[in-house]
């Protein structure tokens, strides 16, 4: 019996874990033989980026119950650096282990942004620590908008101001330029690489939320007053949530900067409107379920483009729909028509309206 | 040599002497009762006790070791654990995780071990899914172990809380008004309990108490307090007997 709940959490992994990769699979069979058409093809790499930022914050909004609006600023770390890394070594590494290289650098910075400004944003609560989560994505989104990196044969060239007071020699190129972003960086996203980061950042949570660290996060979420007196150090694991849902999202930011062309740092993709777009995601795949978020994403993403048809009405179709499923997930009927169904077994991140 | 041993310890907020001048001293194995009216500090003193508060006179000696002013972390490592007068379970979590949540410090594996489900990891989980079961079983929650804390009835989760509380291997358990709320019989229930806790885990408690009948039948001594003040201190009949105590808190 008592091994019954180490399969239990395992079990439910799994689900989760062969489910996506099946139907990853099925994605890429119909991609290669069968008759997708070019617009559908064209979102499946964004797909795997939004789900990949859906999944990472709902680590720091469902597991660690912080509400961040900042999400997009780390996956603005993860892209830039990625990309910078990528048009450096263009050329002198294989494309594959330069690949990786980068996705490793996104990652790696976008975590280490993330444990800098979790550091004084961890302190606050509720929401104040959205409204500073946001203030830091802008601030990270208009500081990558004004910067200026070059390169030539006597090394890096940084300035803050514009493309000439580098001062790079005749044979110097721009990497980042300012608000024009940087472009040319190589196309190494695809489907597949992004299905494989896509089961990678889900396996890492998963596995993360059921094992002792885990634990200690959604103990800290549930009552921080009694987790510490049990001992927990509440710092260090609400960090380490943090840390870990921003350098996810710094791989959701690599894969995103190698399937443009030019990368630039707008509102649009960057800004307050992609991080509130991935809340949407997270809240409406019920905060702190991930499977939730998974299937949330890729409705909403595919949802506008199936609408194409209908054109003037689509936002307003998409509109609708986001409501009906609000309806669905939050009210207090649906919830006892559910319970009847079966479907909550488990009323899982429900507790919390008494507090 | 007493188990617990706190001198002068007085905190104030503001103008108010919330805990003025509050001694006390536990021995090992004892069942400690401390009582007064509403307000009087009796939680003040509890948060004093775990570090929730810093004392502004006065020193905390745990088995020897001086805890005063320390974080609420390391208090808890240090060797107390406590129950809350308004219960704060992790109610998200199943009970047993609950009480898992409680082992953290004494069972532990890396994050990286964790995520990457190192051989390390099956090992250590096994072992705190044993000992934690081992808890439920003594407070009979076993069979809820997969419920969610949330959703046990009351009488249960403040079970569950003196479980997670023992989960952390303390050696002084401080319990905050634990039959609250409770009818007679699961008084009754609480109080064998709370004697069974001692006797099994050789545990030494202090409770914060207003049911006359729980604290007449289970504590061996008692404190009274009032007005942040000590009124009076020494065994249980003696002290329910004492002329002053019944003026300010039991009445005529």
């Amino acid at each position: 019996m008592k091994k019954l709940f180490l399969n239990k959490n395992t079990k439910d992994t799994t689900i989760t874990l062969t489910g996506v990769i099946f139907v990853c699979l099925i994605v890429q069979l119909w991609m290669s033989f069968g008759s997708m058409s070019s617009l559908l093809k064209g979102l499946m790499v964004p797909l795997c980026v939004y789900t990949i930022m859906a999944v990472s914050l709902n680590l720091t909004v469902g597991i660690l119950g912080e509400l961040s609006l900042g999400h997009a600023g780390f996956m603005c770390v993860g892209a830039f650096t990625g990309a910078f890394f990528s048009k450096c070594t263009d050329g002198v590494l294989p494309d594959g282990i330069r690949f990786l290289c980068a996705i490793l650098i996104g990652a790696v910075f976008a975590t280490l942004f993330g444990f800098i400004i979790g550091i004084p944003v961890l302190r606050l609560k509720g929401d104040y620590l959205a409204i500073v989560t946001l203030a830091f994505c802008e601030i990270i989104k208009n500081i990558v908008n004004a910067l200026y990196i070059g390169r030539d044969e006597n090394g890096f060239h940084f300035t803050m101001k514009d493309s000439l007071s580098l001062g790079l020699s005749e044979q110097g190129e721009v990497i980042i330029n300012g608000a024009q972003g940087i472009s040319g960086t190589p196309n190494d996203s695809s489907f597949v690489i992004g299905a494989v980061l896509l089961v990678i950042t889900l396996f890492i949570i998963l596995n993360l939320v059921n094992s002792r660290s885990g634990r200690a996060i959604m103990a800290i979420r549930d009552n921080s007053i009694a987790a510490e007196s049990v001992g927990l150090n509440l710092t260090k694991y609400k960090l380490m949530a943090f840390s870990i849902s921003a350098g996810l999202a710094g791989v959701a930011g690599v894969l995103y900067a190698h399937n443009l062309s030019t990368l630039t740092a707008l509102p649009k993709n960057f800004g307050y409107n992609m991080s509130i777009n991935i809340l949407v995601f997270v809240v409406l795949g019920g905060i702190g379920n991930i499977r939730g978020s998974i299937i949330a994403t890729i409705i909403l993403t595919l949802l506008p483009e199936l609408l194409r048809g209908l054109n003037d009405y689509r936002m307003l179709m998409y509109a609708v729909v986001l409501i009906a499923v609000m309806l669905f997930n939050y009210s207090e009927k649906a919830k006892d028509f559910k319970e009847k169904l079966g479907f909550m077994t488990r009323k899982k991140f429900h507790a919390k309206e008494d507090k | 040599m007493a188990l617990l041993n706190v001198e002068h310890l007085s905190i104030s907020f503001g103008g108010l002497r919330a805990v003025d001048n509050f001694s006390i001293s536990i021995e090992k194995g004892q069942l400690y009762g401390l009582i007064g009216p509403n307000g009087a500090g009796k939680t003040t003193v509890f948060n004093l006790l775990t570090g929730v508060y810093k004392p502004n006179e006065g020193h905390i000696v745990l088995d020897g070791q001086n805890i005063t002013g320390q974080k609420t972390i390391d208090i808890n490592k240090a060797g107390i654990a406590r129950t809350f007068q308004n219960i704060r379970l992790f109610k998200d979590l199943s009970v047993l995780d609950n009480v898992k949540v409680g082992l953290h410090n004494l069972y532990t594996y890396s994050t990286f071990t964790g995520i990457f489900r190192l051989p390390k990891y099956r090992k250590v989980e096994k072992e705190m899914n044993e000992k934690a079961m081992e808890l439920l079983k003594v407070f009979d929650l076993d069979g809820e172990a997969e419920l969610l804390a949330a959703n046990l009835p009351y009488g249960k989760q403040r079970k569950l809380e003196i479980a997670r509380a023992l989960a952390t291997n303390p050696k002084l358990l401080l319990l905050d008004e634990p039959a609250a709320g409770m009818n007679p019989n699961e008084t009754k229930e609480l109080m064998d309990t709370i004697r069974f806790v001692r006797d099994h885990f050789d545990m030494t408690i202090l409770l914060i108490e207003h049911d006359m009948k729980l604290v007449s039948g289970i504590c061996e001594e008692l404190t009274v307090l009032n007005f942040g003040k000590v009124l009076c201190q020494g065994k249980t009949s003696e002290v329910l007997n004492n002329p002053e105590v019944i003026t300010a808190y039991l009445g005529e």
